[in-house]
């Protein structure tokens, strides 16, 4: 049997190395599959375009924290880009509707089949990664600041006298608080309010819904509103989290995907769950358990290679892998979300 | 309900009364479109190369090419058949694969060091796979998914520690040059051969999975599943390099350097710029411009090899697509796509229809993919980004008219003129935009940075503009029925 210090040890290994960053990086995910999920349900499209609107959604945030930087504003130890982000999701939704109005709209009018509106968000997509290249360039920057630990590691060794440190980024703490407000307010609204009951009734059953005298137009408006600010949130704690660079955006669409669809796309619930479905399998395929094991196991049978399932480099395919297996063994979701 | 979104929305245009499908009453397209629409492409091609440079025209040509046979094997996927495969950027890759395969030297090295592991490895997964499938045939319920799942488990845990072994001690032979365990050291050509069959391959697995899914779900997957084989091909460094990619491909053409001492080619140039040299000052003048002469005419004369070859095998496959199209087979796969209740009613196998669609499409991209990888000498798995490699060639399908081979092949020309074009026009506005600014505030100096995004701007506006205003492409498909 190990002793308690080994255990402790290896929880804290885990703790720090994969339950704090999958959380965080899940919560990303949640928001932004919450986003695809809605417009999914209401609009009756999968939305291309939404890695790119979170891109210009946290481009917005960037810009107004340097003008509140400027101008001396901060928030203490939290990051100015939380102040941001209020005007900025006022932007991105008008940006939003405006789009809906230039492109989707139309076709929307003319009831084209869906899959000309996910053509149509293509075209979005590059127009939208192009103004947001015309207004950030094309290399990386980092906007957050504050204080940038909660817990250091060396705090924490001295406080416990443990040998395994644990290190919780005040980023981390920020998405994960954040995204708990934002999501219960979602559902809060979805479930309690009037707009959220009859955008609710009109993704269920649209002509149903016109029938009791719901406006499609309103509900249209609100719900890019809300994706907007959804799109908006997520794009601006992942790039507080990592970094920006327009180019992740791209990348983050799929693992997107592949939260709303786990979850079963079109259900909210279920993409709250996806998220972190998706966001701790890729942390936990692709983690060396080599010294968890070694903490745990007598000496004698300590592993000698690193008790990786999938090397570093896959991290990204994971998603893509539960994507596809979930598309050909259950379509539908956990959630039992629309089929299509 | 599946149809063609570009058709479905022409259609549906008006309001009630429901009007005449708009098929029957819109008056046929003027047989001049296509030839007028393809002297203009050239006649922007040879304005290139006089204002610009003929190095660039020509390039432009040759990609040109390439992009018209994707182009065309995109649509067939969608334009004969409405299948949304936003994966096309798997079946490039898959054909640049094969160029390496094909044509790189074998290295005996890595061969001898890991190959036996290799052959081990591809030895227990098709014996696992023969197992499974076995299994699959004569268990049911839930004893069959338990004994899938620890044949899986079992099989990982004896093939992970031979695969591993075999690859480490390929990557370590030589890492620097080569780390990988080569190809057959066949002539390149062969490999627009086997990349066709390789992306065929990929194709039909991915289709026997995945193409029972609607056309958005589709589209989600295809693109999940070309990621993962982009992520493959850039971190499997003993099939070929991964991210250290292979360079320094063998040629289908002569090299220009070869070609700059080859006394014909000296002959020819001389005799072609006579009055030229002869109007030179004196001999070392005249050597000096023969000299530059010889520079420019072999590279021409390179990418003009090229872009025949590329040429044979673009009319070769468009004359086989329209023959395609105009067969029993073609009218086949529209009335699949235009409805399939009714094609399925009529005893048609649906399902295996768009295997077969799906299959061959991909076969087309792959062999585009095999040429590509061919004019560039190199195999860059890093380069592969949807945004290019995906998503462009789906513009060149929509612009140029989807259903129309003819409008693929035009759409796949003129697209990749305007991506290619629109760089030096971004920078050109940015120029006179910035022409009274002071070069040392921070706005100049951003404005130098956007004129290579422009080309993203320009190729979404297109696609938005052509898919509102002329949903069925610059050169329409033929509407037969009446």
């Amino acid at each position: 049997m190990p002793e308690t210090t080994e255990i402790l040890n290896a929880l804290v290994l885990m703790t720090n190395f994969v339950f704090v960053p999958a959380l965080a990086y899940g919560s990303q995910l949640a928001l932004g599959a919450l986003g695809v999920t809605l417009v999914f349900g209401i609009l009756r499209f999968a939305n291309f375009a939404h890695g790119d609107l979170m891109a210009f959604g946290a481009t917005i945030t960037i810009l107004i924290t340097w003008a509140l930087q400027a101008a001396g504003v901060s928030l203490g130890p939290l990051p100015t880009a939380l102040l941001a982000m209020v005007p900025a999701i006022v932007v991105t939704a008008i940006v939003a509707i405006g789009i809906d109005k230039a492109v989707f709209g139309f076709y929307r009018k003319r009831k084209a089949a869906p899959v000309v509106l996910v053509i149509a968000s293509v075209g979005v997509m590059f127009m939208l990664s192009a103004i947001v290249r015309f207004i950030m360039g094309t290399e990386e920057r980092r906007f957050s600041d504050g204080t940038r630990f909660v817990v250091r590691a060396l705090d924490f060794k001295k406080w416990s006298g443990l040998d395994e440190g644990l290190a919780i980024q005040t980023t981390q703490v920020i998405t994960v608080v954040v995204t708990l407000i934002v999501v219960a307010a979602l559902f809060w609204f979805l479930n309690r309010t009037r707009t959220g009951k009859a955008m609710r009734a009109f993704s269920d059953n649209e002509d149903l819904a016109l029938l009791s005298g719901i406006n499609p137009d309103r509900i249209v408006m609100v719900t890019w509103v809300i994706a907007a600010a959804l799109a908006t949130i997520a794009g601006s704690l992942y790039g507080l989290d990592k970094s920006f660079s327009p180019f992740t955006y791209l990348q983050l669409l799929l693992p997107i995907f592949a939260s709303a669809i786990v979850g079963g796309i079109g259900h909210p619930v279920g993409a709250v769950v996806g998220g972190y479905v998706v966001a701790f399998s890729e942390v936990m395929l692709t983690y060396a358990y080599k010294r968890f094991a070694t903490y745990l196991l007598p000496e004698d049978l300590a592993p000698s290679h690193l008790m990786q399932l999938l090397s570093t480099d896959y991290k990204f395919a994971v998603s893509f892998i539960i994507l596809v297996v979930v598309l050909l063994i259950r379509p539908t979701g956990i959630f039992r979300g629309k089929v299509l | 309900m599946s149809q063609t979104g570009a058709e479905n929305g022409a259609k549906q245009a008006g309001a009630t009364p429901p009007p005449a499908p708009a098929a029957i009453v819109r008056k046929p397209d003027s047989p001049w479109r296509a030839p007028v629409a393809f002297a203009a492409m050239g006649a922007a091609l040879v304005l290139v190369g006089m204002y610009q440079s003929w190095a660039v025209a020509l390039a432009i040509l040759n990609m040109g090419l390439v992009s018209a046979i994707m182009a065309m094997g995109l649509n067939l996927q969608w334009g004969y058949a409405g299948l949304f495969n936003a994966g096309v950027m798997a079946f490039t890759a898959l054909g640049g694969l094969a160029a390496v395969v094909v044509s790189h030297p074998p290295v005996m090295d890595a061969l001898s060091a890991g190959g036996r592991g290799l052959v081990l490895s591809a030895v227990i997964v098709i014996g696992l796979i023969a197992t499974i499938a076995f299994v699959g045939t004569q268990l049911r319920g839930r004893l069959r998914s338990f004994i899938v799942f620890v044949l899986v488990i079992g099989g990982y845990a004896v093939l992970r520690p031979i695969f591993g072994e075999a690859v480490t001690a390929i990557e370590s032979v030589d890492p620097a040059r080569t780390g990988f365990i080569g190809g057959l050291g066949l002539p390149i050509m062969f490999s627009w051969i086997v990349g066709g069959v390789f992306a065929a391959a990929v194709a039909w697995l991915i289709g026997k999975v995945a193409l029972g899914l609607r056309s958005d779900y589709l589209a989600i997957a295809t693109l999940g599943i070309s990621e993962i084989v982009i992520a493959v091909l850039k971190n499997e460094d003993w099939l070929a390099r991964g991210v250290k990619n292979v360079t320094g491909l063998e040629r289908p053409v002569p090299y220009e350097i070869d070609l700059q001492q080859t006394p014909w080619f000296i002959d020819a140039v001389t005799r072609f710029n006579a009055t030229a040299l002869d109007a030179a000052a004196d001999a070392v003048a005249r050597e000096a411009m023969l000299r530059q002469m010889l520079i420019d005419a072999s590279s021409a004369f390179v990418k003009l090899a090229y872009a025949g070859l590329f040429t044979v095998v673009l009319l070769i496959l468009l004359a086989l697509c329209v023959r395609a199209l105009n067969s029993p087979w073609g009218r086949m796969m529209r009335a699949i796509r235009d409805n399939e209740e009714a094609a399925a009613a009529m005893g048609k196998d649906i399902t295996a229809r768009h295997l077969q669609i799906f299959v061959l499409g991909s076969a087309i991209i792959g062999i585009a993919g095999a040429m590509m990888t061919t004019l560039d000498g190199q195999f860059t798995p890093g380069t592969y980004n949807p945004l290019r490699f995906t998503f462009l060639i789906w513009v060149m399908v929509i612009v140029g008219g989807s259903g129309n081979n003819l409008g693929a092949v035009l759409g796949g020309f003129l697209i990749w003129f305007v991506w290619v074009e629109a760089e030096p026009a971004g920078r050109w506005i940015v120029e006179v935009v910035s022409a009274n600014m002071d070069p040392d505030t921070a706005l100049y100096k951003h404005l130098q940075d956007i004129a290579a995004p422009f080309r993203l701007f320009v190729m979404g506006l297109v696609l938005l503009i052509v898919l509102r205003f002329s949903p069925r492409g610059l050169l329409p498909e033929k509407v037969r029925h009446s």
